[in-house]
């Protein structure tokens, strides 16, 4: 995952076609609507760090909707966070203002395993033990 | 009792150090109060009136002997306030008191060192320093203890009816499946910032001693006439300050959908529960404003879950096996300890009546110790007495016992030869009140000495009732009566459910009470969940005391012979009790002569 200081310079604008998505979007309407055709990021918007609502629509994106861009998360980002962001399908997140993304690596080391599974492993832990033990 | 694998024990430890690292970075001035606020409550520590509260997960109740006495170590070790903290508090809990002159109860002094029993199976600490907080939970770690997601908008610790798989009238033990559940609730990366806390309750019996009706997501489980088993489920019950039972989604979800279809519920919850206002942000309020639209939304998502993403968490006989083996069977021996009972005695005879119920396997019981006793507040355990029931889950119940939610302490496994030997035991360390199911076995919340959201104390209340209500045969002739007290709407004490109900309010800094009548949380004796209803404008606490023996000598004076309070109740209608209740207001004009109490 790309984590990105408030204050590091913005990406010049042209660099990837990018929608924006408040996080009340229905995201099946704008699927059919055609308006992620083409896209290459998508940015999710958390207005606060506790509304944890574009975890859902990172996740419907990318397991359901199939997105292979870029999806970054936006807002009040805080680093103990963005362990879920990753897990739920985020790839990149510009931290909000005065985060420190020092103390943001060493969030994404401590866990070497989940219980469910996610983006990455859509296998809950009982799966993978089992397929492992079959093997 | 569930035994951890290797990876839930790392798991837990490794939760602890993340805390441990939040904390740090809090003290450091890295993260703000209102940072560190859902990572904390997500661990279970709370700040409350005068200090943290840590609340300590026991899922379905279940605890071992090694784990009792490491909750009596942070009993004595830990939950200890500094004095001039304690002084504060106590000095501000007296001014409270002075505010309510002639209105209200002797209250108990403040009291610390001891580990609190609540509805939902926790154990609560109020005095550890949150400078203790990361060595407490290193603490709890090492006997795979912790209080992951037992606060925060997240999903709750799950609860089972305390009987679960041993109870004469099971259908299916649901630990396996709540374990399942709560190992693929913890730490969720799609459902850990929810519009409101999530709580989902699993009944494996006939009867449902879970209160299932009142819970986010209550599961029944069922079993259909090819012995196949599923789950009735109900979702958008809960309690606060818009009371409302489930409803039916599904009447038959086969097990191997639970999480998928948990999933698609807590999904469409995430996506539209209201996030404008705390008061209207349980999935309740969307349930009962969406109505058919939010189930058909539920269907809707779980079939794209099973469609589409391939039900990634459908749950396999094999992992199914796999937890229910490590719901290990302990070992069963019976004390064979001396006993000097009288088995004729009316103490031990009522003791037998009321504390000891049926067994799954033959020869063995269940005996409740009751946490409801003059001089201590409801399911209160200090340090010496969370060892001595450590000793005696030992002696007795294979080292396990089970938290229940009328915040009492069960052994499971208790042999039928045993029970005088452990009544003795239990009456020496003053746990043998006979009085499971009475008017005294009362479940009460913290209230206003330590939760800083309510807005009345309780403890003192409870104290008044429990000391008024000490004559035994008074007690059994008043047959079973539920009695909930809460201290604020929060509902913490399941006012909502009691045949007689308890609210405290705030009304320009005085404490006043609401009673309630007629509540159920769903078991046999209380009939289908429902909300009670008020009876009038609310009381002072002084005068509640004699509104409950109102209520309860109006019972006694229309009853049919053998009737239970609850059925009188609901034969006789409400109004000769509420009549009864209000005639006992005191007149308010000569505040000062009432001052007996201060």
């Amino acid at each position: 995952m790309k984590i990105i200081a408030y204050s590091a310079a913005p990406e010049s604008a042209n660099a990837l076609k990018t929608l924006q998505v408040s996080n009340d979007t229905e995201l099946a309407t704008l699927v059919a609507s055609g308006a992620l055709d083409g896209v290459q990021r998508v940015e999710l918007h958390f207005p606060k760090f506790t509304d944890g609502r574009a975890y859902s629509q990172a996740l419907l994106l990318r397991r359901r909707y199939h997105f292979s861009g870029d999806i970054r998360a936006t807002g009040d980002v805080l680093i103990d966070q963005l362990v879920h962001m990753h897990r739920s399908g985020f790839s990149s997140a510009v931290l909000a203002e005065g985060v420190d993304a020092a103390a943001a690596e060493r969030q994404f080391a401590r866990f070497s395993a989940f219980y469910q599974g996610d983006v990455h492993e859509p296998r809950p832990l009982f799966a993978r033990e089992a397929a492992l033990e079959a093997a | 009792m569930y035994q951890y694998t290797d990876f839930d024990k790392q798991f837990v430890k490794l939760r602890a150090q993340q805390f441990r690292d939040q904390l740090e970075r809090w003290e450091r001035g890295e993260l703000t109060d209102e940072q560190l606020l859902p990572l904390r409550l997500q661990n279970g520590w709370y700040i409350q009136r005068y200090a943290p509260m840590a609340r300590i997960a026991v899922p379905y109740g279940e605890i071992s002997s090694t784990q009792l006495r490491t909750l009596a170590r942070i009993a004595r070790e830990f939950d200890k306030p500094a004095p001039e903290l304690l002084a504060h508090a106590q000095a501000t809990q007296d001014a409270l008191q002075d505010a309510q002159p002639g209105a209200t109860l002797p209250a108990p002094p403040l009291r610390y060192g001891y580990g609190h029993f609540t509805t939902r199976t926790n154990c609560q600490f109020n005095w550890i320093p949150l400078s203790r907080a990361a060595d407490v939970m290193d603490l709890l770690a090492s006997v795979g203890m912790h209080g992951i997601q037992t606060s925060g908008n997240d999903i709750r610790n799950i609860t089972c009816d305390a009987l679960e798989g041993i109870a004469a009238d099971s259908i299916v033990d649901c630990r396996p499946f709540a374990e399942i559940t709560r190992q693929w609730s913890s730490l969720h990366p799609e459902f850990s910032y929810l519009p409101r806390k999530f709580k989902i309750a699993f009944n494996g019996a006939e009867e449902d001693r879970a209160a299932i009706g009142w819970y986010d997501i209550g599961l029944q489980a069922r079993r259909a006439d090819d012995g196949s088993v599923g789950f009735t489920m109900k979702v958008g019950g809960g309690m606060g300050r818009t009371p409302i039972i489930g409803s039916v989604v599904r009447e038959f979800l086969p097990w191997d959908q639970l999480l998928n279809y948990i999933e698609a519920v807590v999904r469409t919850y995430n996506s539209y529960g209201r996030r404008d206002n705390k008061w209207k942000a349980r999935i309740k309020i969307l349930v009962k404003s969406e109505g058919q639209k939010f189930i058909d939304a539920v269907e809707k998502e779980y079939k794209a879950i099973v469609e589409l993403d391939g039900a990634p968490h459908t749950i396999t006989q094999a992992e199914l096996d796999r937890v229910s083996s490590h719901f290990v069977l302990p070992e069963l021996k019976a004390a064979n300890l001396p006993a000097k009972v009288s088995p004729q005695g009316q103490l031990y005879q009522r003791w037998l009546q009321q504390n000891v119920r049926g067994h799954k396997l033959p020869g063995l019981k269940t005996v409740t110790l009751s946490f409801k006793r003059p001089g201590f507040n409801t399911g209160d355990a200090d340090a010496d007495t969370l060892n001595a029931l450590a000793q005696l889950a030992e002696q007795f119940s294979a080292a396990e016992a089970r938290l229940t939610h009328e915040q009492n302490l069960m052994l499971p496994w208790v042999h039928e030869s045993d029970l005088p030997a452990l009544y003795e035991a239990a009456r020496a360390l003053g746990l043998a009140q006979p009085n499971i199911g009475l008017l005294t076995d009362m479940i009460i919340c913290p209230g206003g000495d330590f939760c800083s959201l309510a807005n009345a104390r309780s403890l003192h209340i409870g104290a008044a009732i429990t000391e008024r209500y000490q004559d035994l045969d008074e007690l059994f002739d008043l047959g079973p009566i539920d009695l909930h007290m809460s201290g604020c709407i929060n509902s913490c004490g399941h006012h909502h459910s009691g045949h007689i109900g308890i609210l405290g309010v705030d009304k320009d800094g005085k404490e006043w009470y609401q009673i309630t009548l007629g509540g159920s949380d769903g078991t046999d004796l209380s009939g289908p969940a429902i909300g009670g209803k008020v009876v009038g404008p609310s009381f002072t606490a002084a005068e509640v005391p004699d509104v409950i023996e109102a209520l309860l000598g109006t019972f006694r004076e229309l009853r049919r012979p053998g009737e239970l309070f609850i059925d009188a109740l609901r034969r006789i209608g409400h109004d000769p009790f509420k009549q009864a209740a209000n005639s006992m207001r005191r007149p308010k004009a000569d505040e000062a002569t009432l001052t007996e109490h201060d």
